[in-house]
């Protein structure tokens, strides 16, 4: 395989130096053949990790399939992603999720990771065989009935214990469904103005304090998925106080966007749980700071254009984000890029007990990596978008930061922002 | 028509008391071509149409002690030109009552031009009842009819140019009584 | 002047007085015995409704048909729509018919919203959701200052279902521009907490009708649907009208001059009495005769001119 040396650049913000990639890891030595790349003024981080993505296939491969959001994942800087389990059919048996497993590995461009259902078919009412999947091919650990809530206080305890026997994690979609009937957006004064149903912070709050004091009775781990609200980061700065194994991630569009946006009924902005307040923002930017909340998860949601392009009642919340995900992240924390680093890739890969990603690039490591240009500065173009749908809330917008090139294994999956195959 | 610039000559056509001179005539002249005014009405058109009714009502009576009924009869509903600029507010319609049926209906305004507001005028006259029969009387004609229509009473005729305007200003809404002419080649 | 009217917001003091104006022009051609004006001759009106709303649609008809204008009707019952064609689609096809006016009636909030930016023509909002219902809140603000002379400082009490009402929200917004002193008034599960910040910041609260009461001048009952009861917003539809119903012992308590009004259709015995809503205080059959007039106005103020 082909040797890179990726000629002055920074890990991490440090100062700039060589990097070469040999056979698939971080080496001290270089081959004559090496392909020499000119990273100056380019930063190298670990390949960004999100553990929270839907793929949609198989089910709605006209939204997105394994291949085309792999490779907006790559465009994206990710060399991994955790693909969410409410495909159709439900990635609820060990059969599903290796084939969504294999259909990654035939992509080849990050390494696709299924997420297993907790309940059979999402519905609640009993577990999915979970040990099957952790014994498959695709080795699933985390547990999701993502999109809904695993709301039955019983069936959520027993899930938490049950997947202590393979080291599984239960990563939890908090949403109080009796209380969020109809729901539209966030319940407060635009959404009194604009006539939508609320959805209000206490459906979230009220799921997260359950689980944490149940994941603590049975001491259990639990990930508290896309976390919206003030209120929420309250009960988890306590439960983490106490001691409570409880991880948690927030989206890149939580960090940023409002509920104001609302007020063109444009769908694009529907998401679920919805855009929150410019309170909510600026608390959830300090906990992700602070590491209250561990990690950054797109929540990547493609929907195809039907699905948005109508009433904000009719349409499908959600989108997509893997290829926004590191620059806004970078205009909400700046250019830390260690703190990045943790967030977007060594934290989340920990959470998921992922080897190989999310490491240091220490010698011998391998070679899992994206290089960012920190000064470039780009406007988003929903039509440049690798993934097969549009549903940006960015469009127009100017984020800085441009992934330039990612390595899965040494090999380049993007090189000059576009990727090889 | 364009208007012409704030600081475009202009010339005084009638003072105030030309004004008051030329209503009087034109309400003589009503009273000698009706029989004394029997059986009819005036009917302003807003805007400035409207209080020179009210003008040619109060001569009559001061003239011959007769109360001619008047009122207002808005024609924006029925304009041509609707489509030609913003839309524009509604002036109000007042029939004096008993209505206009079977009386004579002498339409007032202040300037006769291209007609057009007279044949709206007409249109809104056939939707509110059937006149026996209908006249005009107006302040100034300044020529340049669009239609076949010419005024039974005229105050003044003022020949003018397509560049120029007519600006009729009277104290019930305007503060002042005058009629000047602005715009082209004074 | 404005090129949509999708929410009460979107009239500002001198508009909507303008728009108030115009309905009181329009009602005194009303009276006569030709109607029909040729005002919006050669302009087509599409009525778009994918709600049931015989009273609504037919008001907007005469409207629109008294100025003149080629009126359409689609509604969403037996044709297209109920094939599953979504509202751009619907909207692409009445922009290729030429039309300059979309009235769309639809179950989802925002929907006109939606529309406007899909047609070329202007959108009225015939009510939409749970959002808004502005031509009713014009057809309101005419009524009363018809009745009672004046807007600026006016009280008004609006009684019943807020959180759910269109008509409550357009009310709020258009009389609190036009100088009017809204109470809001209600079981507080029906009433949003933050309805004031929402709206306008003068919006007054009250969860008791009896001690608001004295103090008006016009009292507006809105419609409670009884499936209401079983989302526990209240507890049945007799402690409902015990607490919150209008009867004639709770009008008495209504200054001499104040008036009832209700947007229709009613529900009577449960937010109002029969005795009360057939009083002479009543207007609610005056406010179905001045619906015309108000969207007339509408219409006119959006099509009348140069688009």
């Amino acid at each position: 395989m082909t040797s890179y040396l990726l000629r002055g650049v920074s890990v991490l913000g440090a100062a700039s130096q060589d990097l070469a990639l040999v056979d698939g890891r971080i080496s001290d030595k270089l081959p004559a053949d090496a392909e020499i790349i000119d990273a100056a003024g380019l930063v190298a981080l670990p390949g960004l990790v999100d553990l929270h993505t839907h793929l949609r296939e198989p089910g709605r491969e006209d939204a997105e399939t394994v291949e085309t959001g792999s490779r907006s994942a790559a465009l994206g800087g990710y060399t991994a992603v955790f693909a969410m389990a409410n495909t159709s059919p439900v990635a609820d048996t060990a059969g599903v999720v290796e084939q969504v497993w294999r259909l990654g590995r035939e992509a080849g461009l990050v390494d696709v990771q299924p997420i297993g259902a907790v309940t059979v078919g999402l519905a609640g009412k009993q577990l999915a065989e979970l040990g099957a999947m952790a014994s498959s091919a695709a080795n699933v650990r985390i547990f999701s009935d993502d999109g809904h809530c695993v709301a039955d206080p019983r069936l959520m305890r027993r899930a938490l214990e049950y997947v202590k026997a393979f080291d599984g994690i239960i990563a939890q979609h908090a949403e109080e469904p009796r209380l969020t009937e109809g729901a539209q957006m966030h319940e407060g004064e635009v959404s009194t103005r604009l006539g939508l149903t609320g959805w209000p912070a206490v459906a979230e709050e009220a799921i997260i304090a359950r689980d944490v004091l149940l994941a603590e009775h049975v001491g259990s781990r639990l990930h508290v998925c896309h976390v919206s609200t003030a209120g929420s980061v309250e009960v988890l700065r306590q439960a983490k106080a106490r001691g409570v194994r409880v991880t948690a991630e927030v989206t890149p569009h939580h960090l940023l966007l409002t509920d104001e946006l609302a007020a063109s009924y444009d769908p694009v902005y529907k998401v679920n749980p919805p855009l929150r307040t410019a309170s909510d923002v600026e608390a959830l930017r300090a906990a992700l700071v602070e590491g209250v909340i561990d990690i950054v998860a797109t929540d990547h949601a493609p929907h195809a254009t039907e699905d948005k392009e109508c009433e904000w009642a009719y349409a499908r919340p959600g989108m997509v984000g893997l290829e926004t995900a590191l620059p806004v992240v970078l205009s909400v924390l700046g250019d830390r890029w260690d703190l990045i680093a943790e967030r977007m890739s060594r934290t989340p890969a920990r959470i998921a007990g992922l080897t190989g990603h999310g490491t240091d690039l220490n010698v011998g490591d391998p070679a899992n990596l994206t290089l960012v240009d920190p000064s470039a500065r780009r406007v988003v173009d929903p039509s440049e978008l690798a993934s097969r749908s549009r549903n940006t809330p960015y469009a127009g917008t100017t984020l800085p930061g441009r992934i330039v090139a990612t390595f899965l294994r040494g090999e380049p999956t993007v090189l000059d922002g576009k990727a090889v195959k | 028509m364009a208007s012409p610039r704030a600081d475009a000559p202009s010339k005084i056509i009638l003072s105030a008391s030309d004004l008051q001179r030329v209503v009087d005539r034109i309400a003589h002249q009503i009273l000698e071509k009706t029989s004394g005014a029997t059986g009819t009405v005036l009917l302003g058109i807003p805007t400035r149409g409207a209080p020179l009714a009210q003008r040619l009502a109060a001569r009559i009576h001061a003239f011959e002690g007769i109360d001619v009924p008047v009122g207002s009869l808005d024609i924006t509903l029925y304009r041509d030109d609707l489509r030609l600029q913003a839309t524009r507010a509604l002036g109000k319609t007042e029939l004096p009552g008993g209505g206009i049926d079977g009386r004579r209906v002498v339409l007032v305004d202040d300037v006769l031009f291209s007609g057009r507001t007279v044949r709206a005028a007409l249109d809104a006259l056939k939707d509110e009842g059937r006149p026996s029969s209908v006249q005009l009387a107006v302040l100034v004609d300044r020529g340049h009819r669009e239609l076949p229509i010419r005024a039974d009473y005229v105050g003044k005729n003022i020949p003018t140019s397509l560049s120029e305007s007519v600006r009729v200003s009277l104290t019930e809404i305007d503060g002042l009584d005058e009629v000047k002419l602005t715009g082209g080649d004074l | 002047m404005i090129k949509h009217l999708r929410s009460a917001a979107d009239l500002d003091a001198a508009t909507a007085t303008l728009i108030l104006d115009t309905a009181g022009e329009m009602a005194a051609l009303a009276g006569r015995e030709v109607k029909k004006l040729p005002t919006l001759r050669g302009r087509t009106v599409v009525n778009l409704f994918y709600e049931d709303s015989t009273r609504t649609r037919i008001s907007f008809e005469a409207a629109a048909k008294r100025l003149s204008a080629d009126v359409i009707n689609f509604s969403a019952k037996g044709s297209s729509v109920s094939k599953g064609e979504s509202l751009k689609d619907t909207a692409l096809t009445l922009q290729a018919m030429g039309a300059d006016a979309v009235v769309i009636r639809h179950p989802a909030s925002g929907a006109p919203h939606r529309l406007a930016a899909w047609v070329d023509g202007s959108v009225v909002n015939a009510g939409d959701g749970t959002h808004e219902h502005p031509t009713q809140a014009l057809l309101d603000a005419y009524t009363m200052r018809s009745r009672l002379g004046r807007l600026d400082g006016l009280r008004v009490a609006i009684v019943g279902d807020v959180l759910h009402s269109r008509v409550a929200r357009s009310n709020v917004l258009l009389l609190t521009t036009l100088g009017a002193q809204v109470t809001l008034v209600g079981p507080p599960t029906l009433i949003p907490v933050d309805i004031a910040a929402a709206l306008s910041p003068q919006t007054k609260v009250s969860y008791d009708l009896d001690s608001v009461l004295p103090d008006m001048d016009v009292v507006m009952m809105l419609r409670v649907q009884t499936e209401r009861m079983q989302d526990s917003y209240f507890p049945s539809s007799r402690e409902y009208s015990r607490r919150y119903g209008l009867d004639l012992a709770r009008m008495r308590k209504l200054p001499e001059h104040a008036i009832v009004m209700h947007p229709g259709p009613m529900n009577r015995g449960m937010e109002i009495t029969p005795e009360v809503a057939d009083s002479s205080r009543s207007t609610i059959v005056e406010q179905v005769a001045n619906g015309v007039s108000a969207r007339m106005a509408v219409l006119y103020l959006l099509l009348g001119g140069k688009a």
